[in-house]
């Protein structure tokens, strides 16, 4: 298993406890993060969660933790990782924040500062997602169904394949999946073009991102 | 006196012919009810049917009336006749629409009405014009005791009305608590910062008004009378004494600041730099507009402040204030901005458990939010002072764990204690003496104490919802911090409301009207001092403390300070109290008319007593919606239950009522009796009343007492039902016929 995983985050000091700096950090550098202070502890979020007993720090959690300067539990727990974007919070919360944004938001801090949690299933799939549809500009059914199959494993691959053929089957009798996507895969017409936009977007962003409070941001 | 000649006048609209045999009733009342003239009328709050009655009047001599047609809540001013007495059978609300429409219910029905037409005309015959009081005192100034926000607002309230203001100051300036706060909560758009308080302009305004009259360093040494008539002694710090008259008083006597060095745990007294809310007004004031506020220890800058929210408030330790005092909270936020707003850097942590904006408040926490005040629901355990600031340890409700922050300064949110007086209805014991610290604000000469009844938790009682500002002492209106906790805002709305009150108080009182609730009422309560035993109920039981006592020890009745309930009417032995419209016989002779039928004929009778404020309403509302209950019933409209004499229960027993209900309001501390203690000295009577069932060996169900409320619509027309199962089941009164 992966080392940072079992690495217990370091005790908040109270010297940064409830103070400003952790919160300013989010709301520099997290996609709507100025919204996290204005958050009334009413726990609506948490509730609505069709996951939300799952978490291990739900939502309304995750907002008072950035505001008691909990940084490193925050950013190292794999609870935003959870949301499944059904936006159940956002219709509800009373004070209007932008919750499900947030979620991604800090799960996408913690992933670019390198201190997400690395065996996060969500975290993987969405990197293996974003390589396979950045590379052609369109997503290779296949191959983005074995390598998520054998992301944990040779053994635990064949098993997954197996228990997932019948759907596979049905896709591609739909024309959903190429199955000769392992060897050719028809992308968009002018895939180089889509790498030139999506390196030029990402400079901006960093340097947006550059602006904060100076935290190195590696790149993944 | 002329001859007293009654008219008897029964509607036949609103469907009363169709159900009842009209011709009967007018039978009733011309024979049984001594009526020289009957007549009845197809519609007879119309024009025409009111016409009909006038000309009666007017051509007949007829000066004793009874309507026989709809509730006496229904068609008052159709039925508004000033120069003769008026009684109403209440055959709509009272009969057809509570009974089932079916041939079998017919005879009781019909009886029920024959009942209501027999009582109006026993009840007119006792009744007499009032003519209003005539002790009447015809001084309309206002006196204002307080001068902070709330006595402010009252004095310059009352004086644009155009009435003269006598405004007395214990302290040598204006302006009370507001002109020690740096800044206020909002009162405007968008609500989002603090805002000048406002009160330098109130001052300005009250000592330039040539209306009002500022007393300063003044207090009352003595205050007498009634409404319309007061006589305060006011006695100023030189000695000197001026003796001035008021028609009504304003008590704006404000609040006291809890004494937080009763927290120690939260480290108050142990370092200068755990303060109150009042203290940071005082450093933010230091400070100003330029500096920015610096902690008292070492005059460095505060770099991080912490607010300890419901310090000492709504807990039920002792010496704890058990209530929240309603401004704190707003007061915090305020005060974080203080910081935030000179240098956004500083942290500020507010520590609640929860949190509560009243007014427009939620927009300022909004404000408050965005601004980076850190809001933390948490408990705190305790503040540790250190060297300089304090460590204030606390449990994180929502993140569940026991933890601490580091504060260059702490701000405990204490409340207000108001400065009612003298509790004068504490009775002391060993374990609760008397508050020796407690000063009188009146200093009332009434035999009731020196001031003004208090409710919970020492505020002056008045009634929080349906009237706010009514003390029980008739005349004088409590506004402000000294009624319930309340920020500046409330405040001025609260000084306002009394001040109306106090200009309703003089103008009624000046007529010789009484004032809230039977406000315009002409009716006084008189005495016939020959029988009475100077037993003291009555002066004892007032709950406006408007009897006192004379040279010879005879109850003194002040007119002006009554409210009319008939408290000390239903308290009398001997019966020698009376209204002119509403007395012993009043009520009484209704009783004794009903027709009580014979044991063998099962048709008990149950007789409701109902207070006409609530109870009534109710039964009427129960009409309005078609419900039913027993035919077995006649009910008669008290003012209050507190009037309820027990000679009513005792001769309604003995000639034969088979049960008796009483229905009147809530009491208690959370009371919904318009005369506060009415409902309470009620149930008190009837608790007692026992033994008299026991001497004349009746069950104990024979007599019920209820407490409702004016929504109990559903409810009434069951309780009425339920119990008369009980009477049928326990049987019939054996003193019938008797
Ligand atoms: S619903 Fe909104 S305000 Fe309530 S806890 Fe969640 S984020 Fe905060
Ligand atoms: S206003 Fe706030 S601080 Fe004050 S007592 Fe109420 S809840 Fe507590
Ligand atoms: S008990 Fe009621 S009616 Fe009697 S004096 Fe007092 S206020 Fe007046």
């Amino acid at each position: 298993m992966e080392k940072s995983a079992s690495k217990q985050p370091p005790p908040t000091t109270t010297a940064e406890k409830y103070r400003n700096n952790f919160l300013r950090e989010v709301e520099d550098n997290v996609e709507e993060g100025e919204w996290v202070k204005m958050c009334i502890q009413c726990g609506v979020c948490s509730g609505s969660c069709p996951l939300g007993s799952a978490w291990e720090h739900p939502p309304q959690e995750l907002f008072m933790m950035i505001r008691a300067g909990q940084r490193e539990q925050v950013l190292r727990s794999d609870s935003m990782w959870m949301c499944t974007s059904c936006y159940n919070c956002i219709v509800r919360c009373p004070r209007q924040l932008p919750i499900t944004h947030i979620m991604h938001g800090l799960a996408n801090y913690a992933h670019r500062l390198g201190i997400a949690p690395a065996q996060n299933p969500t975290r993987r799939f969405a990197k293996i997602f974003w390589d396979n549809i950045a590379h052609s500009g369109r997503v290779n059914e296949l191959l983005l169904s074995i390598k998520l199959y054998f992301m944990n494993g040779f053994g635990e691959g064949i098993r997954m394949a197996y228990h997932m053929a019948g759907m596979g089957f049905a896709m591609f009798k739909t024309g959903r999946l190429d199955p000769f996507g392992l060897f050719m895969h028809k992308g968009i017409d002018n895939a180089k073009e889509l790498q030139t936009m999506l390196t030029k977007a990402r400079e901006i962003e960093d340097r947006r991102r550059g602006l904060g409070l100076g935290v190195a941001v590696k790149a993944d | 006196m002329t001859e007293p000649k009654l008219g008897a006048y029964i509607c036949k609209g609103c469907g009363i012919s169709e159900r009842l045999n009209c011709d009967q009733l007018a039978q009733v009342a011309s024979s049984e009810g001594k009526a020289a003239v009957v007549r009845q009328h197809p519609f007879l709050c119309s024009a025409a049917g009111v016409e009909m009655i006038r000309s009666d009047m007017a051509g007949q001599g007829i000066n004793q009336v009874v309507i026989a047609a709809c509730s006496r809540r229904a068609k008052t001013e159709a039925f508004a006749f000033d120069t003769v007495t008026t009684s109403r059978a209440n055959l709509r609300e009272g009969v057809i629409w509570i009974r089932p429409d079916h041939e079998d219910n017919q005879e009781t029905t019909q009886e029920m009405a024959a009942d209501y037409v027999r009582m109006a005309c026993a009840e007119v015959q006792q009744m007499r014009q009032p003519g209003g009081n005539t002790e009447t005192g015809v001084n309309k100034q206002i006196l204002v005791v307080g001068g902070g926000i709330s006595g402010l607002t009252a004095a310059l309230e009352s004086a644009a009305a155009g009435y003269h203001v006598l405004l007395v100051e214990k302290s040598a300036a204006l302006g009370g608590w507001a002109s020690k706060l740096y800044r206020s909560i909002p009162t405007r758009e968008p609500y989002a910062d603090p805002q000048d308080t406002g009160v330098e302009l109130l001052i300005h305004r009250v000592q330039t008004d040539p209306q009002i009259t500022v007393y300063l360093n003044s207090y009352c040494n003595r205050t007498s009378g009634a409404p319309g008539q007061f006589s305060i002694d006011i006695s100023t710090e030189s000695g000197a004494t001026h003796t001035v008259n008021a028609g009504a008083i304003i008590q704006a006597s404000g609040f006291t600041r809890y004494d937080a060095s009763q927290l120690p745990e939260l480290g108050y007294g142990q370092s200068p730099d755990i303060i109150d809310q009042a203290e940071l007004e005082r450093l933010a004031s230091a400070a100003g507009t330029e500096g920015s506020i610096v902690r008292p220890s070492d005059q460095a800058e505060v770099k991080a402040v912490v607010f300890v929210q419901c310090a000492g408030q709504r807990s039920n330790q002792p010496g704890h204030l058990p209530y929240c005092s309603g401004f704190c909270c707003n007061a915090a936020i305020k005060q974080a901005m203080y910081f935030k707003d000179n240098n956004p850097s500083v942290d500020t942590v507010i520590l609640y458990t929860d949190l509560r904006t009243p007014g427009n408040g939620e927009d300022f926490y909004r404000s408050a939010q965005r601004k980076g005040i850190t809001f933390s629901k948490g408990k705190v355990t305790s503040v540790v002072p250190g060297k300089q600031g304090a460590e204030v340890f606390f449990d994180d409700l929502i993140l569940d764990t026991q933890t601490s922050i580091q504060a260059d300064l702490v701000v405990l949110a204490t409340g207000q204690i108001a400065n009612a007086g003298i509790d004068v209805e504490h009775v002391t014991s060993a374990e609760e003496p008397t508050d020796k610290t407690a000063i009188s604000v009146l200093n009332l000469s009434y035999r009731q104490g020196p001031d003004v009844p208090q409710l919970k938790h020492g505020f002056a009682d008045s009634h929080f919802i349906c009237f706010p500002y009514e003390t029980r002492r008739t005349g004088i209106y409590a506004c402000g911090p000294v009624r319930r906790p309340m920020d500046m805002a409330q405040a001025r709305i609260d000084a306002t409301g009394a001040a109306l009150k106090a200009i309703q108080a003089v103008e009624n009182a000046v007529l010789g009207r009484a004032a809230h609730p039977r406000s315009g009422d002409l009716s006084f309560p008189s005495f016939r001092k020959e029988g009475c035993t100077q037993c003291k109920r009555c002066t004892v039981e007032c709950p406006f403390g408007a009897i006192d006592e004379d040279e010879n020890r005879y109850p003194l009745f002040n007119e002006s300070r009554c409210r009319r309930c008939g408290t000390c009417m239903g308290a009398c032995p001997v019966r020698v109290i009376s209204f002119q419209n509403y007395s012993v016989d009043t009520v009484g002779q209704q009783i004794k008319h009903v027709e009580i039928p014979d044991e063998m004929d099962e048709k008990p009778r149950i007789l409701i007593l109902a207070c006409e404020n609530d109870a009534y309403p109710a039964l009427d509302m129960a009409a309005h919606n078609r419900l039913s209950y027993s035919a077995w019933v006649r009910v008669i409209p008290v003012r209050c239950l507190g009037s309820v004499n027990t000679i009513w229960i005792t001769d309604a027993l003995n000639s034969g009522y088979d049960g008796i209900m009483l229905l009147g309001c809530k009491k208690g501390d959370n009371y919904q009796c318009h005369f506060v203690k009415g409902s309470e000295v009620a149930h008190d009577r009837m608790s007692k009343i026992s033994d008299t069932l026991e001497q004349l060996q009746l069950e104990k169900e024979r007599v019920a007492i209820h407490e409702v409320e004016i929504t109990d619509i559903q409810r009434l027309p069951a309780l009425i039902n339920d119990y008369a199962d009980v009477i049928e089941k326990i049987g019939m009164n054996p003193f019938k016929g008797f």
